[in-house]
């Protein structure tokens, strides 16, 4: 039976029209992706649940009132509010997350290695340390490309759309990102495993 | 020449807890919209 995708501007349309069940739909659609948006963002698994329950509760409270038009861009204006959010709680406790990565969790961890060999592991675990700390030495908007991208699974379009930015601008920032890698490892010397 | 090799790896799925959806959708059910002449304010059911 073929499972039909319902778009976000028909929930959004009977949701408001007092269907609660269209609600349900759209977080259930939604949900990991904004939650491992903030999750990045705050490493903190209880704050994190936090500001996605505020996120979702300006959500309703626009959609309830009519002050949100739908224009194809529902989960851009998500990621803007949590995104708001997060930063409304670091300017009130005084901080800035300085860290993405925790020990149980690396925002970084997509090099892929088949091998059960404990050297190859060995000398995996070494390169993506060393991928690791080169990521830090792009530029912030180099770095926000890879993280939405390969962390976040987001597609270019749903990146333009978040960053108010066009496709174009997206490639070449990851293309740029990817480049500058590369020469990375060379000056520093690294020798990476695949 | 060290090549960068990025390949996607599965991850731990990272999501809300049950209650805080289980609260969003209560939450909606509890308020409602009120149109007055000049603004839609948002009434608590409850």
């Amino acid at each position: 039976m073929e499972k039909l995708q319902i778009s976000d501007a028909l929930l959004i349309q009977q949701y408001v029209e007092g269907n609660e069940n269209a609600l349900a739909a759209l977080i259930q659609k939604h949900k990991s992706k904004v939650y491992g948006f903030i999750y990045s963002k705050t490493n903190d698994a209880d704050l994190s649940d936090d500001i996605f329950q505020d996120t979702f509760i300006k959500v309703i409270h626009k959609l309830k009132t009519s002050s949100y038009h739908e224009e194809g861009k529902f989960l851009s204006w998500v990621f803007r509010i949590s995104h708001n959010l997060i930063i409304d709680f670091y300017r009130k406790s005084n901080r800035m997350p300085m860290n993405r990565d925790t020990d149980e969790y690396s925002v970084f961890s997509f090099l892929s290695d088949d091998s059960p060999n404990v050297e190859v592991k060995f000398l995996k675990e070494q390169s993506e340390n060393d991928v690791v700390k080169l990521l830090k030495f792009l530029p912030q908007e180099q770095q926000e490309i890879i993280d939405l991208k390969l962390y976040k699974k987001m597609s270019f379009q749903e990146i333009a759309d978040h960053l108010d930015v066009s496709v174009n601008t997206c490639l070449g920032r990851m293309r740029y990102a990817i480049k500058k890698m590369q020469k990375l490892v060379k000056e520093h010397d690294i020798f990476l495993v695949n | 020449m060290a090549n960068i090799y990025l390949k996607e790896k599965k991850v731990q799925t990272l999501e809300p807890k049950k209650s805080t959806i289980d609260f969003l959708l209560n939450y909606s059910k509890s308020i409602k919209c009120v149109k007055t002449k000049h603004l839609n304010v948002l009434v608590n059911l409850n």
